[in-house]
C-alpha cells in the first residue's frame, strides 16, 4: 500500500486499505452513539451498498444486534434526465430492496461521495414512496463540498476539499477489487 | 451466454421486434424486471414521466393491452389521453395521417397506435417526432406482447437460450406469433409452430422455426406452449371445418399437455376462447402463467417507455 501514498500522476491517494477500514469502523460507531434501536442503513447504488453492509457488520459486531440492510435505486427520481435534458440517455436501472416496512426505522441513507447534494434528494424522494420512516439520516464516506441543495451529512468519513472539476473515486473491494480513495483532475480508471 | 445487455435503447420508436437486436432486448427485460417492484410499494408510482404526455390510439378493440399501457404510463407519472376508434374522428372518414398531425398539435411525448392495418405504425413513425410504441399493427407484429412473453418466460426458467417454445392456433393471423418468433429465435430459443396447414403463414421459412401440421410432435419436450386465439375477424372464410373439430384436433388438453416437459408453461396472450384452442382445466391449471402474462405486461411496457424517454447522449451522471 505504501507504493501507493502520494501522488501518481494527477491522482492523489487520500485513503488506502487501513485509513479506509479505520475510517468505517468510527463511523459504525458513530452511527451506534446517535441511533441505536430501529436502525435500518440503506445503501445507494452502486458503492453506497457494499459500504452500507460494511457498516452494518461493524455495528452488529460491536452491539451484537442485527441491523437491516437495504438498498436503493435512484434512477426514476433523477433531475438530469427528463424534458429539458432530452438528449441524456436514461441510467440502466438496479434493483431496490428495503427489507421491511420502513414506518419504525431509523433510515441512514449511505453513500460513497456527497458532491451536489442531488442524489440525496432523489433518494429521499424514493424513501418517502416506500414510507414514512421516524428518521431519517445520511452517512457519507467522502464530503467534497459544492452542494447544490441543502443537504448535510450526518456522519461523515473525511471531508475532502475539491475543486468543481476535480474527480473523487472511492473504489471497493466489493465492485472495483481494492480499497482506497482518490482525488484526481479527471477520470483514469473507467467508473 | 447470456447477451450482455445494451445501455440504452437508442431509438425513438418500438415498432417491432425485427429491428431489436439481443442486446436490446436483454436491456428491456433487465429494466423491466427492475420495474415489477413499483408495483409492490405502498405507492405505486414513480416520477420518471412526471409531464411527459402519452396519446393512446386504439383503432381496433382492446381491453387488456389498452389497460396494461395505461397502468404503465400511469405508474410512471406520465398524462394519458386516450383515443379510440369508435369514438374518434376515424370513423368519419379522417385518415391516420390527418388524425396523426392533428394529434401531434396537442404535443405527445408518446403515441401508443393500435391500428388494422399492418405497418400504420411505422408510417405514423416516419411522419410525427412524438416515439411510436406499436401496440398490435394488423397481422404484422405486437412487439409489447412479445417482450412481456419473453420476459415470462425468462423469470421462470432464468434464460431463453435453449428453450424450445411451441406456437400453437391461428398463427397466419397472429402478430403475436410473428413478434414471438423474431424474439425468442433472436435470442437464440427453438420455436415451433403448431397449426392446420390453413392457419400457417406463407412466409413461414423466412422466420426461421419449424412447423408442425399436428400439435402433438410439437409439444415433444416443449418447455412452454402458447395458445392462441382464432381470429375469425381476420379470416374472411373458415379455415376449419367447425370450432368442435378443432378442439378435438388442436386445443391444448391436459393430455396434451402431458407430452410437454415436466412443468411446462401455458401461456395465452388472451383473449381466450375456452373450448376452442384451450380445456378450462389446462388454462387454470398449475401450469399456466397466463395472468401472471398480464402482471409483466405493465412492467414491460414500463420498461419500454422509460428507454424510449431517454436521450441516445452521455449517460446521466451526479453525486
Amino acid at each position: 500500500m505504501k507504493a501507493h501514498d502520494g501522488a501518481v500522476g494527477r491522482r492523489v491517494q487520500v485513503l488506502d486499505q487501513a485509513s479506509l477500514a479505520r475510517t468505517i469502523s468510527r463511523m459504525a460507531a458513530e452511527i451506534v452513539e446517535r441511533d441505536g434501536d430501529e436502525l435500518m442503513l440503506v445503501g445507494i447504488h452502486t458503492r453506497g451498498v457494499p459500504l452500507s453492509i460494511r457498516l452494518a457488520t461493524e455495528i452488529s459486531q460491536a452491539t451484537g444486534r442485527s441491523v437491516q440492510v437495504g438498498r436503493l435505486d435512484i434512477s426514476l427520481y433523477r433531475d438530469d434526465v427528463g424534458p429539458w435534458r432530452p438528449a441524456h440517455r436514461q441510467p440502466v436501472l438496479k434493483e431496490t430492496v428495503l427489507p421491511s416496512s420502513i414506518e419504525n426505522a431509523t433510515v441512514y441513507l449511505v453513500d460513497d461521495v456527497l458532491f451536489t447534494g442531488r442524489t440525496i434528494r432523489a433518494a429521499l424522494d424514493t424513501l418517502n414512496d416506500w414510507g414514512r420512516p421516524r428518521g431519517v439520516r445520511l452517512a457519507v464516506l467522502i464530503d467534497r463540498g459544492h452542494r447544490e441543495l441543502p443537504i448535510a451529512p450526518d456522519v461523515v468519513g473525511k471531508v475532502v476539499p475539491t475543486s468543481r472539476d476535480e474527480d473523487v473515486q472511492v473504489r471497493l473491494e466489493e465492485v472495483d477489487g481494492e480499497d482506497s480513495v482518490w482525488i484526481g483532475r479527471e477520470a483514469d480508471d473507467a467508473r | 451466454m447470456p447477451v450482455e445487455a445494451a445501455t440504452s435503447l437508442a431509438r425513438k420508436d418500438l415498432v417491432g421486434i425485427a429491428p431489436l437486436t439481443p442486446e436490446e432486448i436483454q436491456l428491456v427485460l433487465d429494466t423491466a424486471e427492475e420495474l415489477l417492484e413499483v408495483a409492490r410499494r405502498p405507492i405505486k408510482k414513480v416520477p420518471a414521466l412526471r409531464g411527459r404526455a402519452v396519446i393512446n390510439l386504439f383503432m381496433e378493440p382492446s381491453t387488456r393491452t389498452r389497460f396494461s399501457f395505461e397502468v404503465a404510463e400511469k405508474r410512471l407519472s406520465a398524462d394519458t389521453l386516450n383515443f379510440s376508434a369508435s369514438t374518434s374522428s376515424v370513423t368519419k372518414g379522417e385518415t391516420l395521417v390527418d388524425t396523426a398531425r392533428n394529434l401531434m398539435a396537442m404535443a405527445p411525448d408518446f403515441i401508443v397506435i393500435r391500428h388494422p392495418n399492418s405497418g400504420a405504425p411505422h408510417r405514423l413513425a416516419e411522419i410525427v417526432p412524438a416515439s411510436i410504441i406499436n401496440a398490435g399493427d394488423g397481422i404484422n407484429e405486437h412487439p409489447t406482447q412479445a417482450l412481456l412473453d419473453g420476459f415470462t418466460m425468462r423469470r421462470h426458467f432464468g434464460y431463453l437460450e435453449g428453450l424450445t417454445v411451441v406456437i400453437a392456433g391461428d398463427i397466419r393471423h397472429s402478430r403475436v406469433a410473428r413478434s414471438n418468433a423474431f424474439l425468442l429465435t433472436r435470442m437464440g430459443a427453438d420455436v415451433r409452430f403448431a397449426a392446420p396447414a390453413s392457419l400457417l403463414p406463407l412466409d413461414v421459412e423466412k422466420l426461421g422455426v419449424s412447423t408442425h401440421v399436428r400439435l402433438e410432435p410439437a409439444l415433444e419436450g416443449a418447455d412452454v406452449v402458447m395458445m392462441l386465439r382464432i381470429q375469425r375477424e381476420r379470416s374472411k372464410e373458415s379455415s376449419f371445418p367447425s370450432q368442435r373439430e378443432y378442439f378435438d384436433f388442436f386445443a391444448l388438453t391436459q393430455e396434451r399437455l402431458a407430452l410437454a416437459r415436466p412443468g411446462a408453461l401455458v401461456m395465452h396472450p388472451g383473449p381466450m376462447n375456452r373450448g376452442v384452442e384451450i380445456d378450462s382445466a389446462v388454462a387454470d391449471g398449475p401450469q399456466s402463467v397466463i395472468l401472471e402474462q398480464v402482471t409483466n405486461g405493465v412492467a414491460v411496457r414500463m420498461a419500454i417507455l422509460y428507454l424510449l424517454a431517454g436521450g441516445h447522449g452521455e449517460p446521466a451522471s451526479h453525486s
